[in-house]
């Protein structure tokens, strides 16, 4: 009898313990508010009007690299091989299932099948960027706030505060970043943000001969992007990493990674 | 009563979280947390960078012949800057920038080289058997590619 009341006593004691940690702690919270950076994971995520993404529809893409290209010129990235915004992949699944993958300065320079045709299951091309996740690999592994995912859904990069450190390179499971060889920052995809801001569309999309790419706003439901999702089967690379990508493929093989 | 170290330790703490929050306060910019872990003037910065392409409207303005031949043809729907390469530039200083103009097999290749990976509709041709050698523009308008 004596041990059980002993027993209430304390996990009482815990209880109120817990309560006033709880309490104390909102308090702390809503003083130091000003301080909002310390506590910036309990600022909401503000509603915007706007959500960009992506779609690519891979039955239309004939593999010029216009978009790559375009890419470069629009946005500065450096011209030699191996920066890529934006670039385009050849896949080739041959008949005894190999998967042949490859993407020749990006498709800046054209394609040449590299497998002749009597061994081809089947070929296409897939125009890769980067994917605008709604919960980015990158955007939580940086260190210093220089990357993050804006209020309308586009992951851009802050490059006065990246210091370089090459994380966000690693954790991207597409691969669609790079670090610049003059600035030293990280570079990526913005989805042309300087562009859709000014009422334009992203430079890839405009250069894309066969309108493969689709840009659009899928919180606006009369948007080419949201008309394209519903007549087409649209799948997004890597679902199973949960990272909420809002680039939409067409016609997606599953050998696609 | 509080033992006088521990009365030490605390000013020597109350001094140095205060002079962190002073320092942090001037360092950190004033955007920072706004909207998240992140600068928030920075997406203004971005958005404010300069473009590059011109679009096919601002083109039309000064070609508008070349511009109709265009969109009789085949390759009505392609910009002309997927060719001619970005020409904003140009069109702020027509005389001192000229856009590229793409000639020779190659880069009419780009598009129509024989590729099983192209889609079916797409016309494309042998580069190594069709009149070997020969630049396209020879038969082909780029402008309306089909030969009459």
């Amino acid at each position: 009898m004596m041990m059980k009341t002993e027993k209430k006593d304390k996990s009482r004691r815990e209880f109120l313990k817990k309560v006033a940690t709880v309490v104390v702690g909102t308090a702390a919270a809503s003083v130091i508010k000003p301080f909002n950076a310390i506590v910036y994971a309990t600022a909401p995520k503000k509603d915007s009007e706007h959500w960009y993404g992506m779609g690519i529809d891979l039955d239309k893409c004939i593999g010029c690299g216009r978009c790559a290209d375009a890419c470069k010129q629009e946005n500065g990235v450096p011209r030699e091989p191996f920066f890529f915004r934006t670039w385009v992949e050849q896949y080739t699944i041959k008949e005894n299932g190999e998967v042949v993958v490859e993407s020749p300065n990006g498709g800046i320079d054209g394609f040449k099948q590299s497998v002749p045709d009597n061994e081809i299951f089947k070929s296409f091309f897939v125009p890769k960027m980067c994917n605008h996740c709604a919960h980015s690999p990158c955007v939580q592994v940086c260190p210093v706030g220089a990357t993050y995912e804006s209020p309308d859904g586009v992951v851009l990069v802050d490059d006065t505060y990246c210091i370089g450190c090459r994380y966000c390179v690693q954790a991207c499971p597409y691969g669609c970043r790079y670090i610049h060889p003059e600035r030293h920052v990280v570079d990526k995809c913005t989805l042309c943000y300087h562009r859709i801001k000014k009422g334009l569309r992203p430079a890839c999309e405009d250069a894309c001969p066969r309108k493969a790419k689709i840009f659009g706003d899928l919180r606006d439901k009369n948007s080419e992007l949201v008309k394209f999702l519903k007549e087409h089967t649209c799948l997004v690379l890597r679902p199973h990493l949960n990272t909420g990508a809002k680039v939409y493929y067409n016609s997606l093989s599953t050998e696609v990674r | 009563m509080i033992p006088p170290q521990i009365k030490r330790l605390a000013i020597a703490f109350t001094l140095f979280i205060g002079l962190f929050i002073a320092v942090r306060y001037f360092l950190v910019p004033k955007s920072f947390g706004k909207l998240g872990h992140y600068r928030a003037d920075s997406i203004e910065e971005v958005a404010a960078l300069p473009t590059h392409y011109a679009g096919q409207s601002i083109c039309a303005g000064c070609h508008e012949e070349i511009l109709k031949t265009k969109l009789k043809g085949s390759h009505a729907k392609i910009e002309c800057e997927t060719c001619h390469g970005a020409a904003l530039k140009h069109t702020e200083d027509p005389m001192a920038v000229k856009p590229t103009k793409p000639k020779g097999r190659a880069f009419c290749g780009l598009c129509h080289s024989k590729n099983a990976a192209r889609p079916k509709n797409m016309p494309q041709v042998d580069f190594e058997q069709h009149n070997a050698g020969m630049d396209c523009y020879l038969c082909h308008v780029a402008h309306n590619p089909r030969i009459k």
